[in-house]
């Protein structure tokens, strides 16, 4: 069905989107940086990798990212959702400068507005494109059934 | 691991092809995908009737949904190759960026998708922002 306007469970897949991947890769690149050095020669190191909590969590957080972004695109247009959940990057960038105290440049700063402007602009229009009702196939024969008989 | 020395640069046009790359197959990806949860229908409605097995079920049935996922994977790939050859300030940002707006034109070419100018504008503003943020 389409909806031109959003549901309070539709934002929050989005919003679901928009927080799984950043977190998702943070939490990849944490467990990362925490293992010693993976080489080819060990490759089973690699699969071991998988199983530390880091990793872990990073995988199911992406696998959530990608379940969202699957559901966010069967009722909204790509057009939409790509821009709608680029809020992911501010979210990022503002746990960066508030949670783990990194500076952020004047130039960060203006990506941050420009983003939120963005989001903010596509999220007050409507998220489906509105599209002439599509005739049953079913239906078509049925008629032309009709007609001949 | 061992620290690579600093290999020469690609040169413009290498460069370009690189990130090229990446943003033709993100696109297909991204596009392939949309249209395939597109065919597939409203998936909380799916959920709703079939319960969540229906829903993987429908999205596992999906042609489309192999073939998006599959240029997504080219994509990651790309991305690994580019990353082996140019800086990630210029990747990341380039073809994180320019995904947008290639998305919105394959959108509106490809999916019929009403890309109006306020979707224009926030694709715009977005690209800006994240080539700014990641820069």
């Amino acid at each position: 069905m389409p909806h031109a306007r959003l549901s309070p469970r539709q934002y929050l897949i989005l919003g679901l989107v928009s927080l799984c991947a950043p977190l998702g890769d943070t939490c990849l690149s944490r467990g990362m940086t925490g293992l010693p050095d993976i080489t080819l020669a060990h490759p089973a190191t690699l699969i071991a990798a998988v199983f530390t909590p880091w990793i872990g969590a990073g995988i199911a957080l992406l696998i959530g990212f990608f379940a969202s972004y699957l559901t966010a695109l069967s009722w909204a247009d790509l057009t939409f959702v790509l821009p709608a959940t680029a809020f992911g990057n501010v979210i990022v960038a503002l746990l960066a400068r508030f949670w783990l105290h990194e500076p952020i440049s004047l130039e960060r700063w203006a990506g941050i507005v420009l983003i939120t402007v963005g989001v903010g602009f596509v999220a007050r229009g409507p998220s489906l494109t509105e599209r002439p009702a599509v005739q049953s196939p079913i239906a078509e024969p049925v008629a032309i059934g009709k007609e001949q008989a | 691991m061992t620290i690579p020395y600093p290999a020469p640069q690609p040169g413009f046009w290498a460069s370009a092809a690189m990130i090229a790359a990446i943003i033709l197959a993100s696109t297909a990806g991204e596009v392939l995908t949309a249209a395939a949860m597109k065919s597939i229908g409203d998936l909380d409605e799916i959920r709703a009737h079939s319960g969540l097995k229906g829903a993987i079920r429908a999205v596992l049935t999906c042609p489309l949904f192999f073939a998006g996922v599959s240029f997504l994977a080219l994509a990651f790939f790309a991305l690994l190759f580019a990353l082996n050859h140019l800086n990630l300030s210029l990747v990341a940002p380039a073809s994180a960026s320019l995904t947008l707006v290639t998305n919105a034109i394959a959108g509106k070419i490809f999916l019929k998708e009403n890309v109006d100018r306020r979707r224009w504008t926030s694709a715009v503003l977005v690209c800006i922002g994240v080539y700014l943020l990641a820069h």
